[in-house]
């Protein structure tokens, strides 16, 4: 019994800015780790974290949301040597620490670019405006583990949005990024994280009536189902790309708000 | 007691006729579907007649679209795409170009043609509908030729075959709204017109000729709601637009979960006008009026909840009663005519059930006096007061001439009971305070929002909703998103 004795990490759930375990009392085992097996209730516990936080983080300004955003990045620049443990290394922390730095530089841009003025036939100011869809749920990609889960929750927040994210295959990439979350300032319940079964969590998710957006870029090619659950409170269904960015992966979970107001003296 | 309700009312108050001709429109005894360029006999065999709800008459019949003829139309639709997507966009901007400028010629033909197909007022189609429809496809002809300036570095193509079906609310605004996007954006189009409002689909396939517009650019299936199921579940399909309500839409969305098709909704709605005590009351009476008995009340967007502050609801609520009872219902072809009839017995139906339901579940009603016409379908404008946030006439769509009245204190108060509903359309705020409005406006979940004016539309601005108001928007460059794909 020579040398310190190192303090291991238990990997727990990411809910409302606290980490629990499941509900349930249920782990499984990644990569010689027991994770936390996220239940049907500990996703709808997620999705109303989400609610709850989305007035606030939707009301932050724009230019808040791209420092908090940036903060990030600063967290997980702090973070790298970790993060290079969980995914295939320090190539792809560089490149997921980039990507949080380029979504956050976005916050003060979507409005400029995507809403407008809108010259209509008659006495009136109209003009229109991207806000968040509201509560969005994610089935992070498998792959890449840390890269895929950043690549889809950073363009949903930017906007406003609310994400409670499903990570099966990489649940310690998912949870090393919400413990990077958690000290980034953004508030609780922004983003949630859980770790979990997708067959398990999706349809609860896709079903959900709080639920106003659901990505589907993780989810394996039988979508079918999924959809057509999606379609009982008329959700968003969104898919994109787990490796790249876009303006375009930010814009689908987005609304087009269009206000008029009469001209007169 | 001010002035205006002493004054006496009924006969001193009558306005003299004053009905349009209807001699200008000729429907033809039959119209059969509008396929490859061609008018065809339905496969099915079918044929139903289409009525004016303002008198019951038959107007004339239409074919009922079967799988076979949706499957017809989707071919022809199919074969035209090559040349239409590929084809000089300027040429598309002037084919488009040539509609609207024809939609305007015979604007006073097709307002009249609405109106009885419809029943909607005169005054309605003559000054909404028709302009407005025109409006769409000048704007959108403009677009066919500068895509690549809407999306730059987007490489734009078209989608391929549109599969459209509007309601029966504004029927040929809602064809103009679908149609003309579609075509800019280089697809080409299998339109379902409403059951009950086929006829200025039918005749727009004469202006499609006029145009001539290359044969199954655009193809016409009349039918009900059989019909525009088929034309969902048809392959070959690249897109679907669907306006109307929102349990039709979640059908079509569960039937395209899995097919990677393409689609927006335009669903319900319920919103909420919202008065504060400190706006300008007169113009705020006629932009209730306006926003909840025009079209009879017949529009997704109606501000079928007023949510008016507590500190002014007694007297705004009887000027709102006074001015009901200023308002002439009757003949559509009337134009003085402010509210005409009910679109269709079903939709009478609906009406009479849930003003049923308000009554029984305590809201208390009003309805001015009016003498109604003996045949067809009518409601008399209807206010409830003493409405919960839970009655149904609070929650679900009436699309009829029916408000619910409730009210608020503070503006968080009235944000909080307008986003109480599964719906996000649109809303209505009323207030002189600048800064009010815009606060109230971001915080309004709902897709459109009038600051004191209501139910304004207009090509360039995008609509649609948010919740289960349905996805995607109409008119404006969002629009033209719905109707392409991007390679870059």
């Amino acid at each position: 019994m020579s040398g310190r004795l190192p303090v291991r990490k238990t990997y727990k759930l990411f809910v409302g800015g606290a980490f629990p375990r499941s509900e349930s009392g249920r782990t499984y085992l990644v990569d010689g780790q027991n994770v936390a097996l996220a239940s049907r209730k500990d996703a709808r516990d997620a999705v109303r974290a989400a609610r709850a936080a989305f007035a606030g983080w939707s009301g932050t300004t724009a230019y808040n949301r791209g420092q908090v955003l940036y903060r990030l990045a600063e967290m997980m620049e702090a973070r790298a040597g970790d993060l290079a443990g969980v995914c295939s290394g320090r190539d792809e922390v560089e490149r997921s620490i980039d990507r949080v730095v380029w979504y956050a530089g976005w916050a003060d841009k979507l409005a400029q670019l995507l809403g407008g003025a809108n010259p209509v036939a008659g006495p009136y100011f109209n003009f229109t405006l991207p806000e968040p869809t509201g509560v969005v749920a994610t089935i992070a990609p498998d792959a890449p583990p840390l890269e895929g889960i950043v690549s889809r929750v950073l363009p949903a927040v930017v906007s406003g949005n609310t994400v409670v994210a499903v990570s099966e295959a990489s649940p310690l990439a998912a949870i090393e990024l919400a413990e990077a979350i958690a000290t980034s300032d953004m508030p609780g319940g922004t983003v949630n994280v859980l770790t979990g079964r997708v067959s398990e969590l999706a349809p609860v998710l896709a079903g959900h009536m709080d639920v106003n957006a659901i990505d589907l870029t993780g989810a394996d090619g039988a979508t079918a189902e999924l959809e057509r659950l999606a379609a009982g409170n008329v959700k968003r269904v969104v898919r994109g790309t787990s490796d790249g960015q876009s303006l375009w992966e930010i814009e689908p979970l987005l609304e087009m708000k269009t206000v008029w107001h009469p001209i007169g003296r | 007691m001010d002035e205006l309700e002493q004054r006496p009312q009924g006969t001193d108050w009558l306005y003299a006729p004053a009905p349009e001709s209807r001699e200008i429109v000729h429907f033809q005894e039959r119209y059969g579907l509008f396929i490859g360029g061609e008018t065809v006999e339905p496969r099915s065999g079918e044929w139903f007649p289409t009525l004016s709800p303002a008198s019951e008459e038959p107007l004339a019949e239409v074919a009922q679209g079967g799988a076979d003829d949706v499957a017809l139309a989707v071919e022809a639709a199919r074969g035209a795409f090559p040349e239409w997507s590929s084809g000089k966009p300027a040429s598309r901007a002037k084919y488009l170009f040539r509609i609207a400028r024809i939609l305007q010629e015979r604007s006073r033909e097709l307002a009249v043609a609405e109106s009885l197909d419809g029943g909607k007022p005169i005054k309605e189609s003559r000054d909404v509908d028709l302009p407005l429809a025109a409006a769409h496809f000048f704007y959108h002809a403009g677009w066919a030729d500068k895509l690549e300036y809407a999306f730059p570095n987007r490489r734009p193509q078209s989608l391929g075959v549109a599969a459209q079906i509007i309601p029966w609310n504004f029927p040929l605004l809602m064809l103009a709204w679908k149609v003309a996007p579609a075509l800019a954006c280089g697809n080409t189009v299998v339109l379902k017109p409403a059951e009950t409002t086929p006829l200025t689909a039918l005749l727009f396939a004469d202006v499609c000729r006029q145009a001539e517009l290359p044969p199954g650019t655009v193809n016409i299936v009349t039918g009900d709601g059989s019909t525009g199921e088929a034309l969902v579940r048809q392959e070959g399909i690249d897109k679907v637009a669907f306006t109307g309500s929102t349990e039709v839409g979640k059908a079509i969305q569960r039937e395209l979960a899995g097919r990677a098709v393409p689609h927006t909704l335009e669903l319900g709605g319920k919103a909420a006008n919202i008065v504060f005590d400190d706006a300008a009351i007169d113009q705020a009476v006629e932009g209730i009026v306006n926003g909840i008995y025009f079209n009879q009340g017949h529009v997704c967007c109606a501000g079928s909840r007023l949510l008016v502050q507590e500190s002014i609801a007694e007297p705004l609520v009887a000027r709102l009663k006074r001015r009901l009872s200023t308002l002439r219902v009757g003949d559509p072809l009337d134009k003085n005519t402010d509210v005409g009839a009910i679109n269709s017995r079903a939709q009478l139906d609906r009406i009479r059930e849930l003003v049923a339901s308000g009554e029984a579940e305590g809201a208390e009603l009003y309805q001015p006096p009016c003498d109604l016409p003996e045949r067809g379908y009518w409601f008399p404008p209807t206010v409830f007061t003493n409405v919960a946030q839970s009655f149904r006439i609070a929650q679900e769509e009436i699309f009829g001439p029916v408000l619910s009245v409730m009210t608020f204190r503070t503006p968080s108060e009235a944000i909080e009971k307008a986003n109480n509903t599964a719906y996000g359309l649109s809303a209505g705020v009323w207030t002189e305070k600048g800064s009010r409005i815009l606060w109230m406006a971001e915080r309004l979940r709902a897709g459109v929002v009038w600051a004191n004016t209501f139910n304004r539309f207009d090509p360039a601005s995008p609509f649609g909703g948010y919740k289960e108001s349905g996805f995607g928007r109409e008119g404006g460059r969002h629009g033209l998103e719905a109707y392409l794909r991007f390679d870059g």
